[in-house]
């Protein structure tokens, strides 16, 4: 039987398991949304198309599947890139459909043209345009493919409208072959016994946990590693969830805002392993004066990300849940052998100590709410089981330093784009991908503003989402570095003008609360959590409460300023 | 240091810009690129001359490998090849330096492919070494024009 590309399209995205569709109509994708009444995609209309990428994102980092998109071409398109780019720098699968003007019409500069495909080129993992109907099952096949496997990202497809109307016989690719691309996932097993033996004889190991312990499902083995070897862990802020935050080895995040012990600890170790991560900036601060002393094992799955910013003394190329799963069984016999819980007593202790010389804390007030307490009490009152999204900036540091993630895929964060507006977006997504869950963004005043018109999307879909405001009336982390490296020049980070929160959720048909006093947070927090819908929070709280500990950008990480 | 990458590509529409994007976002440097066709349609070659430290070098290599369309990349720099490169040379010829020029054409066993009253056009292939030497020469006569093709490479059969 013949189909229309349309046709075949919806077909294929149903074949690769798409749920929910997240989506803005246009006239280059008119031909895809004749079709989609008689699919039984879920398609969820945004208020504008950044909304779309941010949420098809949040439903991949929520659910661990991917998430899918579909735009106008021009203006729908580049709208994109902003969340394309986010989901590239935090290795998220996405795949994002965009309609093109018709195939004779490109080049010609036609209306709403833009080269898409060339825009997104650097900051998708890959793309295509689909210039013949007869290619666009494989390339549907291969895009779903690619955005999954190896490490995955963002994979762009370009649709012209011509494309989507002529009709060609439907035939399902069994198989994707790629010559070009196959993803080593298998640990070397010779490595393995390497950095088996390292954690041996180590003294003072630390594991170093990223956001590719989460993606590839490596919780539960790097759990095991830790507790059975007696290894503390710290994570970065993609990692966060992929070790239990109230486990007595659990340190905190490390970095920029990372724990004190964290950042002690990773000075102090003889062995750091570190597993899905990539020694970002804002983890390792000066590069030179990183893990000093320690030998240096670097598991990923990608090979660009070894000794691209730090020279490791072992690499391994794998998926870190496969590595992790293989160290697991070469150590395994060890533990009648060998004392780990002993042989690593001393170390664990004194990191334990660093923890509890400085923890994570914050002054107290009983006159102006603090921001932090806010994040403790949510942390409370969801018995720390809900999916948190944040925006960038303080709220997202607090966020990360003060709920305390049980399991994965339950903290959605734009951590190396650091996008402003995610947040939001992303939550709606995450409760279509967990239902069952309270999924809660905690924003700043600032970045909420950036994808508020989402606000419409969430409550004709009638979602559950709580956004929590901390409300300090400045772009905070920027009045931070004014306040802390640049002479307290507060230059346009005041937010002087703000809309009235509470009004602005009833004008949206949702329900709005707004907390200035201490004694109402706890009672006015657990009110907006219990109220069925999409609620905003505006927590008013202290204007120029910083994040701390810090480490001022390109610093060594024991440099750090304490509260 | 300089190092000769040869990458085996698909032959399909934003390859190039695909690899050479790569080199501009990532602040790699480009000192020649040359792309050709195959036998087999499908694939293309790319002779890429580049510059930089062991480290630069090895993120280039694997940044290229991580590219879909990329097949193969091998670093030909370690290894025993065959490197050559064209140039076309417009030189200013009259009557008192013609013979100087011919000479040293004939010395380098270049070829006159072009002749007017006063230029000749030189062709000359040699490896990076030999070409930089023609040019050389040949600047003391005024050069009118210049178009190098860069290097294309191939790894030696016999590399003990």
């Amino acid at each position: 039987m013949e189909l229309s590309g349309a046709q075949i399209l919806l077909e294929c995205l149903k074949r690769e398991g798409v749920e929910v569709l997240f989506g803005f109509p246009g006239g280059a994708v008119i031909d895809i949304y004749n079709e989609l009444p008689n699919s039984s995609l879920k398609h969820v209309l945004v208020r504008h198309e950044q909304g779309a990428i941010h949420a098809a994102d949040g439903f991949a980092r929520a659910s661990g599947k991917v998430g899918c998109c579909l735009v106008t071409s021009g203006p729908g398109a580049t709208n994109t890139v902003t969340g394309i780019a986010t989901a590239y720098m935090d290795s998220i699968p996405v795949v994002i459909l965009t309609g093109q003007v018709p195939t004779p019409l490109i080049g010609n500069d036609a209306f709403q043209e833009v080269d898409i495909v060339g825009i997104t080129r650097p900051c998708t993992k890959h793309n295509y345009l689909v210039k013949d109907v007869r290619e666009l099952a494989h390339v549907i096949r291969q895009a779903f493919y690619l955005a999954r496997s190896g490490r995955p990202g963002p994979v762009l497809v370009d649709l012209p409208k011509d494309v989507m109307q002529v009709k060609t016989k439907f035939i399902w690719p069994e198989d994707v072959k790629m010559r070009s691309y196959n993803p080593n996932v298998k640990p070397h097993a010779g490595q393995i016994k390497k950095v088996a033996q390292l954690i041996r004889d180590a003294e003072r190991p630390i594991i170093y946990a990223g956001g590719g312990v989460i993606t590839s499902q490596g919780h539960e083995a790097l759990t095991w590693l830790a507790q059975k070897l007696h290894i503390p862990v710290t994570a970065t802020l993609m990692g966060l969830g992929c070790f239990p935050g109230n486990d007595k080895l659990w340190l905190g995040m490390l970095g920029m805002h990372g724990t004190y012990a964290a950042n002690m600890a990773i000075n102090n170790a003889d062995l750091v392993l570190a597993v899905g991560a990539r020694f970002d900036d804002r983890v390792t601060g000066k590069v030179s004066t990183f893990a000093p002393k320690a030998t240096l094992v670097h598991i990923d799955i990608d090979p660009t990300s070894i000794q691209k910013n730090v020279s490791v003394h072992v690499p391994l190329v794998a998926d870190c849940r496969l590595a992790l799963e293989a160290l697991k069984d070469e150590l395994a016999p060890s533990l009648t052998e060998y004392d780990f819980e002993g042989g690593h007593l001393p170390w664990v202790s004194k990191v334990l100590a660093w923890a509890k010389e400085h923890p994570l804390t914050y002054h107290p007030s009983e006159t102006t709410i603090k921001p932090q307490s806010v994040v403790e009490k949510l942390y409370e009152l969801t018995n720390g089981d809900a999916v948190i999204c944040t925006e960038v900036g303080q709220n997202q540091m607090w966020a990360a330093q003060f709920y305390r993630f049980k399991e994965p895929n339950c903290f959605l964060s734009s951590g190396g784009l650091g996008t402003m507006g995610y947040g939001f977006p992303a939550a709606i997504g995450a409760q279509f991908a967990r239902p069952d869950k309270m999924v809660i963004d905690i924003a700043g005043d600032g970045s909420i503003q950036m994808n508020i018109q989402e606000m419409a999307t969430s409550v004709c879909n009638n979602l559950g989402v709580k956004i929590v405001i901390l409300n300090n009336g400045y772009l905070g982390m920027v009045r931070q570095w004014q306040e802390l490296f640049y002479k307290k020049n507060y230059c346009e980070t005041c937010m002087d003008a703000q809309p009235d929160f509470v009004k602005l959720a009833e004008a949206y048909g949702a329900t709005g609360f707004r907390i200035t006093d201490p004694a109402d947070l706890e009672r006015v927090l657990k009110q907006a959590l219990d109220t069925p819908g999409t609620v905003i929070v505006d927590v008013r709280v202290e204007r120029e409460e910083n994040v701390y500990p810090m480490v001022p950008a390109g610093a060594s990480l024991t440099d750090m300023l304490l509260v | 240091m300089r190092h000769i990458l040869t990458v085996t590509v698909e032959n399909e529409p934003g390859v190039l810009s695909r690899v050479a994007g790569l080199f501009s976002g990532r602040g790699f440097n480009i000192e020649s690129l040359n792309v050709g066709p195959t036998l087999d349609p499908g694939v293309s070659v790319m002779t890429i001359t580049t510059e930089g430290d062991e480290q630069i070098i090895e993120q280039i290599v694997k940044q290229l490998r991580k590219l879909i369309t990329v097949i193969k990349v091998v670093d030909l720099t370690d290894l025993k090849s065959v490197l050559r490169e064209m140039v076309l040379l417009k030189v200013n010829a009259n009557d008192a330096n013609r013979a100087e020029i011919l000479r040293t054409v004939d010395i380098f066993r270049c070829k006159v492919v072009d002749v007017s009253i006063d230029e000749l056009t030189i062709e000359a292939t040699g490896n990076y070494e030999k070409i930089s030497a023609i040019v050389g020469l040949l600047t003391r006569f005024g050069v009118k024009e210049i178009s190098r093709s860069g290097m294309v490479a191939m790894k030696r059969s016999i590399q003990n």
